[in-house]
């Protein structure tokens, strides 16, 4: 293994440094906060000569998803990035992004949804988005988003999958604050993500092409089956490309990531940054001789399911939180635990779960807090009254 | 993206060639039979006239196209009318979807991957819905951006394939299924959006209007706009039997008496010089226009000459100051 270059970088500047590295054909992004930043480093790029990229600074992010569109039917390798309200505003494009099995990568950083407008981290723009048939990871540092961007473009073309990739990292959290990012060489990320084939495109006026026809209903549903298949080969694609990163660069991606969960009695699952600080609770009450451990999601779509279950199954399990940083107002609790609770069932595994939602539009999650999330926990595996969320760090 | 030069140079009318209609009409046609469109429906003979000036030219069309009735007859899966490379992207973005694709073109030259080394034009096609009123934003992005594509917007003047709609570029006191001519409000109130104006106010090096009644004008105005780099816009009459309550057989007509009652003036603007390509000796009264089509069947009642009026105003108010426009 070779020695890496290490250097302080913010989740924008790490993230703007694999856009340079894998030197997309064609990127169209719209400013929105805390986005912004990935694009002044990558219009600097662009404005120098550092990539060979067509950077459309279009109108709207609405427009920016619609020409990446445009771009990966014409066989470019077409990248945007966003946040929240912005997603919110691709929303459409994005269904039409799956459906059509474009291979679209899209770094998002995790921002709330407006009202009352906020600009700090949540994850309610990606729960949003859960159902619009891209792939989703989640990132826990500014590092795990450059790798996972570079692993993203490999994942996204694979044959067996051709599907659009959001990545998310946490808004501010991560995106603004400066963190050690072991970096790859500039080759090393040219020969990992390698060429791309064009695949139909609508450049080859010789062999034309018509993409995005009208189906009804006679065909329709055949079209969501194929997008169906292309997520549950991606769950297979997902970890080769992860393998294959791990010969590259040490660090072995998997769809999730335990913290001593083997003989834990009250387990946390969790998505983004709160996972650093959770895992530094486990440390600390492990300490003092508590049984706690943590299972980070890192793959959202697909869900992981077996992989979840079989973690929580090979554990001294008691009870169960699921941590969510979006609300699915008037459901049972918030996405991931919706995505826990029937990965447990219909396994036929019941053991005592409960939600837990926080840090909606930027709210501090410190150690007291996961603290106070064990409890909550704790109070579930002892047959305690807990109601179907507990809001942390809630001002009363 | 292309870039902005002050002054592109245009092909001039008397240079473009035009082949002989026998020629012409044996081209083997890029939009393929066994589409859905109505019968009589005018879209489908301004493809035709599309793709002749284009393929006389030596040109491939890439063709993005907004969600509308055209989209939607001539892809119903698994069949396809399109002998050219088309895309649907949604309904509000064929501007943006098309300039994304001339991104890749570029790319994708400059990498030297292109499949093929002919020439090609990038076409957005949309209706009077997707560009004056929901792909209103991304057609005036991709005309600030500069980039190489014509857009082309087939104006039948209400949202025909959701069932007959106003859009704003519906005339003053057409009946429409959510403006109907009622016995309070005779149809819409607001008068037409004129989009060919807004078009030239974004500085871009050429637009012009045209119907399909006149040929030679639509063929050279094509022909024209193939040969321009950077962004044309293109405003094409197109008679909607259906939705006007018109014949099936008299599109064309209809076509001929907009043009000749100065309802749909022929023009063109050439880095903002207008020219009015065709003044009628003698112009007709609009009613020669109205008369045609069931939607302003309402406007000749008797009590409701006003109505027409009104209308008369607007056709005469807008050709006056094209006349002024063309002095400038």
């Amino acid at each position: 293994m070779t020695e890496r270059k290490v250097v302080p970088y913010t989740g924008n500047m790490a993230t703007a440094e694999a856009l340079r590295q894998i030197n997309p054909d064609v990127v169209a992004a719209y400013p929105i906060t805390p986005q912004t930043e990935i694009m002044h480093f990558f219009a600097n790029y662009v404005a120098n000569g550092l990539v060979d990229t067509e950077f459309m600074t279009v109108e709207s992010e609405h427009s920016a998803l619609s020409a990446a569109v445009g771009a990966a039917a014409a066989g470019a390798r077409a990248m945007t990035a966003t946040a929240g309200p912005g997603l919110a505003l691709m929303w459409e494009i994005l269904g039409v992004a799956s459906g059509m099995r474009l291979p679209i990568v899209i770094p998002v950083v995790n921002r709330a949804l407006s009202a009352p407008i906020n600009i700090h981290c949540d994850h309610s723009d990606m729960m949003g988005a859960r159902d619009q048939g891209c792939i989703m990871l989640f990132s826990e540092n500014a590092e795990e988003q450059y790798d996972n961007v570079i692993q993203a473009v490999r994942i996204a073309e694979d044959e067996r999958v051709r599907l659009p990739v959001i990545i998310g990292m946490d808004g501010f959290i991560i995106s603004h604050s400066i963190e050690n990012v072991s970096l790859l060489t500039d080759d090393e990320v040219k020969k990992f993500v390698g060429k791309q084939t064009l695949t139909h495109s609508l450049l080859d006026i010789d062999n034309p092409v018509t993409h995005g026809p009208i189906a009804m209903a006679d065909s329709y549903m055949e079209f969501k089956r194929q997008q169906r298949e292309a997520m549950m080969n991606a769950y297979k694609v997902i970890r080769e490309a992860g393998e294959e990163f791990a010969e590259l660069k040490g660090k072995k991606y998997e769809h999730i990531e335990t913290y001593k969960t083997e003989d834990a009695e009250y387990i946390l699952i969790v998505m983004g940054s709160a996972a650093g600080t959770a895992k530094y609770t486990v440390d600390g009450l492990r300490e003092k001789g508590e049984k706690v451990g943590l299972i980070k999601v890192r793959t959202f779509r697909p869900f992981p399911y077996y992989d979840v279950v079989d973690v929580i199954d090979a554990s001294n399990v008691k009870a169960i939180g699921v941590m969510d940083r979006a609300e699915t107002f008037g459901g049972y609790s918030g996405p991931l635990f919706e995505e826990v609770c029937t990965s447990l069932y219909t396994r036929g595994k019941i053991y005592p779960i409960t939600g837990i939602v926080y840090g909606l539009g930027g709210r501090d999650c410190n150690l007291n807090h996961i603290e106070e999330a064990f409890d909550v926990v704790k109070r579930k595996a002892a047959g305690m009254d807990v109601p179907p969320v507990t809001y942390l760090n809630l001002r009363v | 993206m292309a870039q902005v030069s002050d002054k592109p140079k245009f092909v001039t009318r008397e240079e473009v060639k035009m082949p002989p209609l026998k020629e012409l009409t044996s081209m083997r046609d890029k939009i393929a039979p066994g589409h859905r469109l109505c019968t009589g429906c005018v879209a489908g003979t301004i493809l035709r006239q599309m793709f002749m000036a284009a393929e006389a030219a030596d040109y491939t069309l890439i063709i993005a196209n907004a969600t509308g009735c055209v989209e939607v007859c001539t892809s119903i899966y698994p069949y396809t009318s399109w002998k050219v490379p088309w895309i649907h992207n949604a309904f509000e973005n064929a501007a943006a979807t098309i300039t994304g694709v001339e991104a890749a073109y570029k790319a994708l030259k400059k990498k030297g991957m292109l499949p093929s080394d002919k020439k090609v034009k990038f076409v957005a096609l949309a209706g009077d819905g997707g560009t004056y009123d929901i792909g209103f934003q991304s057609l005036s992005g991709a005309f600030e951006r500069n980039h190489d594509f014509i857009y082309v917007c087939y104006d039948n003047e209400a949202y025909m394939n959701t069932g007959i709609q106003r859009s704003s570029a519906t005339p003053r006191h057409a009946s429409t299924t959510t403006q109907p001519a009622g016995k309070v409000i005779p149809g819409k109130p607001q008068p037409k959006k004129w989009m060919p104006e807004i078009a030239v106010a974004h500085g871009i090096p050429y637009v012009a209007q045209l119907a399909p009644s006149n040929f030679n004008d639509f063929f050279k105005k094509f022909t024209k706009a193939l040969n321009t780099e950077g962004p044309s816009y293109l405003n094409i009459f197109c008679t909607c039997p259906r939705g006007w309550r018109a014949k099936e057989e008299e599109g064309i007509l209809i076509s001929k008496l907009a043009v000749e009652t100065n309802y749909w003036p022929l023009f063109e603007v050439e880095n903002g010089s207008w020219k009015i390509n065709y003044k009628p000796k003698e112009r007709k009264s609009v009613v020669e226009f109205l008369k045609k089509q069931g939607r302003f069947k309402h406007m000749f009642k008797s009590g409701n000459e006003h109505l027409i009026e009104e209308l008369q105003q607007d056709v005469d108010k807008r050709w006056e100051r094209l006349l002024k426009l063309e002095q400038l």
